[in-house]
């Protein structure tokens, strides 16, 4: 047993948060926010440089083949840059699901570009307000046309393909599709985070091809969330700590009543209590960086608990960072409002902490059944 | 990273869960006998087999154990109901101590009956007038000869009715600034002069005690450090209590988790519900948290890092979380939930126990307050509280009423 990063990680993490803080500055992100550029091309061209989309493809799909960690601790440092990039669409979701149901020639076509950031991929899940389920779903297929709307999809106007899910008559009532954007129609909307894209993607009779198979979509897509949920939660356990840091910075530095306010208690404690949060999640974001790494029956547990977690730590810290900002803290100026609307945008695209919290339990359950005989 | 044992490590693990199997006592053979004697009984037998105190030397009744040893030894040994909890003190907190400041014969002669459990030792620190700011104690040390006279009185010893030895912090200075005047020392508890009255607590038990002394002598040989330098020495006891009562202990989740599912709302299970659901999945969240910091900052100590300031989120979040739960356990039994008595209800009892209790975790060895503090100064490098007692002589420092 060994409970930290190797030291091999530890230097990639070096590297990362060099090349970030280089390309990926506070301005920079800014900028995103404030233009009309969906996402920092260059960042993204750069990255792709480094192979940070190829961390953990397999090398005979033109990836670095390296394991779960590394692309853990690419994703904390993403999550501290509040990077504006389509990492987590491509890597975390749309990689994942081809890596975890695609056919041989879906893979051969589709990983080595998404390698080298070449394609960029998405998933396109939810389809109105509230929680999905597969009797909700109105997306339909029929041969191989898909027909359907989903919005809120991650960095849709920007995707070369998306992974679909689709109502299904048989097995678990949903099917997953790969189906490629170009003629579909997509209009990007506005959200809560400018610094990530969103769209709304109409599909009529689109040439969809299944991922997997018919009828065990729902299962598909849960294995994909729990995959998904531990990389970002590395990036909200990024993100958290970097808002910590920048209360503390700023609590230092501002004096009132002839001190620095980092010494009144109710700050010191504040921003105590954000350490403790922030913690616990980075502590159950290891375990879920194993199980992620090949553990794969403590994966839903791991994956809820890491979740929850860096969900409630990310939203405490970036809501007590402009509290602790004062008026600054509320202006368009400072930088304290990227944290918080990057942590609850992190806090719904792979579903609410409502939710979790109840995967969170079932997980349990399922993990302490007698196994049948 | 690997939370999988290695080859070697599975075997430390197969062996340590068979000898567990095969002598962990019986129901019987703990019958009749009252908590002390039951864990005296059971690390005795560990220690006869070489299964106490893993980490420590050889030389001082430990096996010589690696960190991770002792991580796996305590995971199989948590899976039976063992009697526990009255080494804790001496083991966690003195033994530490003892091993950074007494000299080779006192380490030989206090470290194996401490290992084998024939010694209970307990933590004389905290004062009527001195508890968050244990540097104010008023207890005074006065040389005579080779020896020192102890004059004075401590509050809330843990255990101190049935312990042979106590580690004692005291006032040798009283004109210098507080920190500077502490010496630290050892005594055998049955010293002339020492006098233990037990204190009842809201739970209704008495574990903790008020212990006064009057010219009690303790010959120079048992101080740790020098004259002056206790303060220091205290620190080595505090920063091994944060560890050593850790997260652990308390209402378990799984426990809580149980009650759900048996328990209805509605006459569905409980387990059912969604506000049930999410509560104990933050309980779970915090309980999984604790967990693996602990095991990170062993790995750190397997490194050859002491443990530092950060343990003190142990404590902090396993008491309230172990608050939480019992009151919540509680509300899920509705209005037999006031109910104690175990005739009417298999476990009657247990929460309300619990509840009672928890308020002494989030203030024994360093209160929540106190550590938020030492998160933010010794951890994230805040400024320190200011401190109108800073650089003042003990004896001149104001106080107040209810000192
Ligand atoms: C069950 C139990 C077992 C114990 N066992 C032992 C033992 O074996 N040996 C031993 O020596 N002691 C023991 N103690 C004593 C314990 O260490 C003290 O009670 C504790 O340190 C608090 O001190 P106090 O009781 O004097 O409270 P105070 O220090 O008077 O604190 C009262 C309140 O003021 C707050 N406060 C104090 N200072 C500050 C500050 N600087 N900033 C913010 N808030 C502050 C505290 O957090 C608390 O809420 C035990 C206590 C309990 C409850």
């Amino acid at each position: 047993m060994n409970f930290e990063f190797s030291q091999e990680q530890e230097l990639l993490r070096e590297q990362a948060r060099g090349f970030l803080d280089e390309n990926c500055s506070a301005a920079s992100v800014r900028e995103i926010l404030e233009g009309s550029d969906s996402y920092d091309a260059k960042l993204w061209k750069d990255m792709a440089q480094l192979g940070w989309m190829a961390t953990a493809i397999p090398e005979e799909f033109g990836g670095l083949g390296l394991s779960y960690y590394e692309l853990s601790v690419i994703a904390e440092e993403l999550g501290r840059a509040i990077a504006p990039i389509p990492f987590s669409s491509s890597v975390y979701l749309a990689t994942e699901a081809l890596l975890l149901a695609g056919s041989a020639e879906q893979r051969q076509r589709w990983l080595p570009k998404l390698a080298t950031g070449e394609s960029i991929g998405t998933f396109a899940f939810a389809e109105h307000a509230g929680r999905p389920t597969p009797a909700n779903l109105a997306t339909t297929v029929s041969g191989n046309s898909l027909t359907g709307t989903k919005i809120a999809v991650p960095d849709g106007d920007i995707s070369d393909f998306a992974i679909v899910v689709a109502r299904s008559d048989t097995g678990d009532g949903a099917s997953v599709y790969l189906v490629e954007l170009q003629d579909v129609t997509r209009r990007k909307v506005n959200g809560i985070d400018p610094t990530r894209s969103h769209a709304k993607l109409e599909f009529q009779d689109c040439k969809a091809e299944l991922l997997g198979s018919e009828g065990a979509g729902w299962s598909l897509v849960n294995q994909l969330l729990n995959r998904a949920a531990i990389l970002v939660a590395w990036e909200q356990v990024g993100g958290s700590q970097a808002a910590l840091e920048q209360a503390k910075e700023y609590a230092m530095g501002r004096y009132a009543f002839g001190r620095p306010i980092a010494g009144f208690q109710a700050i010191k404690h504040k921003l105590a209590n954000v350490y403790v949060k922030n913690t616990l999640a980075r502590s159950n974001c290891y375990f879920g960086g194993w199980a992620l790494a090949g553990n794969e029956s403590e994966l839903p547990l791991a994956a809820a608990t890491a979740r929850v977690s860096a969900t409630q730590a990310y939203y405490f810290a970036s809501k007590e960072n402009i509290q602790t900002h004062g008026g600054m803290g509320f202006t368009w100026e400072f930088d304290c409002q990227m944290y918080y609307r990057r942590a609850k945008l992190l806090s719904v695209s792979l579903g609410s902490e409502m939710w979790w919290q109840d995967r969170l339990i079932s997980a349990y359950e399922q993990r302490n059944q007698p196994v049948a005989a | 990273m690997d939370f999988n044992d290695t080859p070697q490590e599975a075997e430390f693990r197969a062996e340590a869960a068979e000898w567990l199997e095969r002598n962990v006592p019986s129901r019987e053979e703990l019958e009749g006998l009252d908590e002390i004697q039951r864990c005296k009984l059971w690390q005795k037998r560990k220690y006869d087999a070489g299964w106490a105190c893993i980490r420590w030397p050889k030389e001082y009744g430990g096996r010589d154990a690696t960190t991770i040893q002792s991580v796996i030894w305590n995971q199989e040994e948590s899976k039976y109901p063992v009697p526990a909890g009255v080494f804790a003190i001496g083991q966690g907190m003195a033994a530490p101590t003892m091993m950074g400041w007494a000299n080779e014969e006192q380490k030989r002669f206090h470290l194996p009956p401490l290992a084998s459990g024939e010694h209970i030792w307990c933590q004389l620190f905290s004062e009527p007038s001195a508890g968050s700011d244990l540097a104010a104690v008023r207890t005074r040390a006065e040389r005579d000869g080779n020896d020192w006279v102890i004059n004075g009185q401590k509050i809330w010893t843990s255990g101190a009715h049935y312990s042979d030895y106590g580690i004692l912090v005291v006032r040798t200075d009283p004109t210098v600034p507080k920190h500077k005047g502490l010496t630290y020392f050892f005594l055998d508890m049955k010293s002339p002069g020492v006098e233990v009255k037990p204190i009842k607590q809201i739970s209704g038990g008495a574990n903790f005690n008020e212990v006064f002394f009057t010219d009690v002598r303790i010959p120079d040989e048992q101080r740790l450090g020098a004259v002056g330098q206790g303060w220091q020495v205290s620190l080595t006891t505090l920063m091994n209590e944060r560890a050593a009562i850790g997260g652990g202990g308390g209402l378990g989740f799984d426990r809580v988790y149980q009650l759900a599912q048996k328990m209805n709302i509605d006459d569905r299970p409980a387990i059912e519900n969604g506000q049930v659901r999410a509560a104990l999945a933050n309980w779970y969240c915090q309980e999984s948290g604790l967990r693996y910091t602990g095991y990170r900052s062993l790995t750190a100590m397997s490194r050859g890092e002491t443990p530092g300031p950060e343990n003190s989120i142990g404590k902090l979040v396993g008491a309230s979380k172990s608050q939480d739960m019992a009151s919540f356990a509680i509300d899920l039994l509705e209005m037999s939930g006031v109910m104690e008595d175990r005739e009417t209800w298999a476990e009657g009892g247990v929460y309300t126990g619990t509840y009672l209790n928890a308020p002494g975790g989030r203030i024994a060895g360093g209160s929540d307050e106190i550590m938020l503090n030492i998160l933010a100064e010794r951890v994230l490098g805040l400024p320190q509280d200011i401190r109108v007692d800073k650089g003042i002589p003990f004896n001149e420092v104001p106080t107040g009423s209810n000192n």
